[in-house]
């Protein structure tokens, strides 16, 4: 039995310990925000926050995260309370098929925790693990600064507080792990 | 190889699914029941497209798949506009099959060709007019108000200053006809159409909360995964399972067309259980292929007389007025489409019934390929549509429906099947690999004289029509879908040519005399519609030869070709769009631009691309485009196509490249089957052509230049005109 923390809550699986952390938290705990592309790595349909870093889960065995903090696309916001990736993200029509925008926000919100105002070079290169084949890119990363610069501006500090309260809950959660 | 002769009846251009090509001589029978839609209590279902509830909630049932082209949002617009409803305020649902939802150009539920908004502009507009019409009647009656003296609002009829909502009227307006030709708005009164809105997906699909068919989850269900021949047309001789099938969780093992299909309970468990499967195949003669004998094949074809021939005024004639010629040959590999949600189907069959859960760009053709593989009746199969995570014409071949039924079949469970990325890049259906050749002449004025034009590779009829068949004429008796099916080869291969293997290599300029010669050479590998299809590689060859041909007249790229478009003014306008955005650029040192302009799908497109080239490494850093789609429904809608298609052709035009050895492609995941990712992505500037033409698609029209105007510019900077794909330096 494996034990770790799912979007907040605590969670076990008796599923193999080799089993990729993506497959238990799809099919086991019927999250299916996060997606199967390639199975190696190589696109970062998958990806997730363990202990607020963005990981490739197709590849990460779940004996690898008993113990940690995880949090998927479904924790990091939700239709009625979006994390502000999210809230560009639909402000700016950036999805096409959408099958890797969870992976796309779950990689810019961990770049955006660590570097909250990266630089163009700096999206791209913590952006480039992740493949979007309609080619979604300039609206992705302009998505991406927009959040960031608003995060510089005063003006819109308040809004900004709000938003960062009103889904406290997750995000504090992996923030006191990192 | 099967060099083949085919009709000297000319080319037949058909439209088909992705494009071009696919021809359906044989309409369902009409069936004029309504379809059914969701069970609503008090609903009005005003016809097959939408329903109004007494709440007032509208839910229109969208006849076409979403695959990211935005027909989700487009079409939504169209019933907005006429209907008089907010476009936030509809709730879509994917219809199911039924023949009111087919595709007026391609005859059946399909989704493809860039044909959505082209084909359903005016008739869902008319549709939803006429409802908004029958709802004014109601109130009229319900109000005993004159209708000329009511209004409506975003949902609400106003009468008097005040507001009805729709809904209800809904119990009067289904004793009352529908009217049939409503008046339709003026493009001044547009609220919608034409306007900045929010795609109407976005949300669900930046919180996860989108459903795509592998997201799918039945109470029952197993996991399927499948070995399948690494060479297309391979077969099981034998296989052992000892090993797997004690394997944690695998519950079957069962032999099915394609392969050997383990089942599990977890995916995970399937997919490790089926590497012990070991399989002996019997290999097709495409196993002895590989791609030096495809290129030597396909040049023997080129270089031979073998072929069909279209003639249009006269060589000779031509190329006797030709004051300067040029000769160039052209190579475009096989390419996968590579989606990124990989292939999957969730089947279920119970008491004498299925369903099935797929997102397809035909939702008939998985219904008609699960109850051809499970003796259910048609009408005892209901598919389920969902949202697509990719489709570029990949979805409109689905063998792995097919495979899930089967499974489902043998093993007598809920099944759900999916391919790994290495089943997608290797076991799948490729955009057809081409050599062509361009001969043109040109006169001391700088104008077209002659135009000499072969291509030489795959047909795509025969593989679309086998895994299409079932589903595309739905009304034909089961019989005589499989002896179709079965036959198609032997009926269309060496018969016919669609137009998709030659659609755009010499079209768009003013050739008065040109020549089309088509050799048919097919190795085998399964081939499908890929994004743009025929132009995917035809325009890369024509825009290429245009670049050349107006240095060799001393001409820049722009006048050159308007010189040429004298009969095609739609081309000229987006040609001229670019070359005035381009005034505004500012070229840094070490920057080049080249440019290309081809028209498809019926809407005109103009690129130019800024390059520099460093260490033989092709770098594209903007890209200007210029499209022309006739009157815009969804401004940012275009501007993402374009954006999107641009990229798509950029992974072709700088990294796609299939390699066959031993008939099996060596290529397996995206570390050796690179697509563009961000850090290699352009800026892109989209222009719109105001325009009051007819809408037409924006889905893959953007593609077939970029490739083209990217050699043109690696052309300026290194002085190596580069003439195979993708385009490589070293």
């Amino acid at each position: 039995m494996i034990k770790f923390t799912l979007n907040g809550k605590a969670v076990e699986t008796d599923e193999s310990a080799d089993t990729p952390l993506l497959w238990v938290v799809r099919d086991t705990f019927k999250l299916k925000g996060s997606k199967f592309g390639c199975g190696i790595a190589q696109c970062g349909a998958c990806t997730m926050h363990v202990n607020g870093k963005a990981r490739r889960t197709c590849v990460l065995p779940i004996a690898a995260v008993a113990g940690q903090e995880i949090t998927t696309i479904e924790g990091l916001g939700t239709p009625d309370n979006m994390h502000p990736l999210q809230r560009a993200w639909t402000e700016q029509s950036v999805p096409q098929c959408g099958y890797c925008q969870s992976g796309q926000i779950m990689s810019a919100a961990s770049l955006l925790q660590a570097n909250p105002n990266p630089s163009e070079l700096e999206v791209e290169a913590a952006m480039a693990g992740n493949i979007c084949r309609c080619g979604c890119y300039p609206r992705i990363k302009k998505a991406i600064l927009d959040v960031a610069s608003n995060n510089q501006s005063p003006s819109i500090k308040i809004e900004s507080g709000s938003i960062e309260t009103s889904s406290a809950g997750t995000r504090s959660s992996v923030e006191s792990k990192s | 190889m099967s060099a083949l002769k085919f009709t000297r009846r000319g080319f037949l251009k058909t439209t088909g699914i992705a494009g071009g090509g696919l021809l359906i001589g044989y309409y369902a029978l009409r069936d004029t029941a309504q379809p059914q839609l969701l069970a609503i209590e008090g609903a009005m279902q005003a016809n097959a497209f939408l329903q109004i509830t007494p709440d007032n909630q509208v839910v229109f049932y969208m006849p076409r798949d979403e695959m990211g082209q935005g027909a989700y949002m487009g079409l939504t617009t169209l019933v907005a506009e006429e209907l008089d409803v907010s476009l936030g305020d509809i709730k879509v649902e994917f219809a199911g099959v039924h023949e009111a939802y087919n595709n007026p150009e391609l005859g059946f539920q399909a989704t493809g060709g860039s044909t959505s908004m082209k084909v359903h502009f005016l008739p869902l507009r008319q549709m939803a007019a006429n409802t908004r019409a029958l709802l004014l009647n109601a109130a009229a009656q319900d109000l005993n108000m004159a209708v000329d003296s009511l209004g409506t609002d975003s949902g609400y009829v106003v009468a008097d200053g005040e507001r009805h909502p729709y809904g209800d009227f809904i119990a009067t307006a289904q004793t009352l006809e529908m009217p049939k030709q409503a008046k339709l708005k003026s493009k001044a009164e547009f609220k919608y159409i034409g306007k900045e809105t929010v795609r109407n997906d976005a949300l669900a699909k930046s919180t996860g909360t989108a459903d795509y068919g592998i997201d799918i989850d039945l109470p029952d269900m197993h996991y399927a995964v499948v070995q399948r021949c690494a060479v297309a047309g391979g077969s099981v001789k034998s296989f052992d399972d000892t090993k797997t099938k004690a394997m944690p969780g695998v519950t079957d093992v069962v032999q099915i067309d394609n392969g050997i299909a383990v089942v599990a309970k977890s995916f995970w468990q399937a997919k490790k259980a089926l590497a012990t499967v070991q399989v002996e195949w019997e290999l097709p003669e495409l196993a002895k292929v590989n791609d030096a004998q495809i290129r030597s094949d396909y040049q023997t074809a080129l270089d031979s007389n073998d072929g069909d021939t279209k003639e249009q005024g006269s060589l000779e004639t031509g190329f006797a007025q030709a004051d300067k010629e040029i000769e160039r040959e052209y190579w475009a590999p096989y390419l996968a489409h590579a989606p990124l949600e990989p292939m999957n189907a969730v089947v279920r069959i119970s008491n004498g019934e299925a369903e099935v859960w797929s997102g397809t760009q035909g939702p008939g053709v998985a219904q008609g390929l699960v109850a051809r593989y499970s003796g259910v009746p048609k009408e005892k199969v209901t598919a389920h549509s969902t949202f697509l995570g990719g489709g570029f014409g990949r979805r409109v071949i689905l063998s792995h429906v097919a495979e899930a039924t089967q499974v489902a079949v043998a093993t007598d469970k809920a099944i759900k099947l999916i391919w790994t990325r290495e089943n997608d890049i290797q076991n799948g259906w490729y955009r057809p690999a081409s050599l062509m050749k361009i001969r043109a002449g040109i006169d001391d004025d700088g104008a077209i004289t002659a135009w000499d034009a072969t291509r030489v590779g795959g047909n795509l009829i025969p593989d679309t029509l086998r895994f299409a068949l079932p589903g595309a004429v739905p009304s034909l008796p089961q019989g005589v879908t499989d002896w179709m099916a079965d036959t198609s080869e032997s009926v269309f291969d060496g018969w016919i040519i669609d137009g998709a293997s030659i659609e755009g290599l010499a079209d768009d300029y003013t050739l008065p005399n040109k020549q089309v010669r088509h050799v048919t050479v097919n190795h085998g590998l399964p081939l499908a519609y890929w994004r743009s299809v025929g132009h995917s590689f035809t325009a890369f060859a024509k825009e290429t030869m245009i670049d050349e041909l107006a240095e060799q007249a001393g001409s820049d790229p722009f006048a050159f070709r308007r010189l040429n478009l004298s009969e095609n003014p739609r081309l000229v306008g987006v040609l001229n769009q670019v070359e005035a955005g381009l005034n505004r650029w500012q070229l840094a040192p070490g920057r080049h631009i080249g440019i290309a302009a081809h028209a498809s799908f019926a809407s005109y497109v103009a690129q130019a691309a800024e390059v520099s080239v460093e260490n033989n490494a092709i770098k594209v850093h903007r890209v200007l485009c210029s499209v022309d789609c006739g009157q815009v429904v969804n401004p940012d809608i275009v501007r993402a196509q374009m954006e999107g298609a641009i990229m798509f052709g950029l992974t072709a035009a700088l990294h796609g490249d299939l390699e066959v050895q031993q008939g099996a492609i060596t290529q397996s995941n995206f570390h050796d089957y690179p697509i563009l990712r961000m850090n290699e992505a352009p800026a892109v500037e989209i222009l719109l052509v105001d325009s009051n033409e007819a809408p037409t698609g924006v889905g893959e029209p953007g593609l077939p230049p970029i490739a083209p105007a990217v050699a043109n510019a690696v052309y300026k900077a290194t002085g190596r005109r580069l003439s195979s794909l993708p385009l490589k330096l070293t």
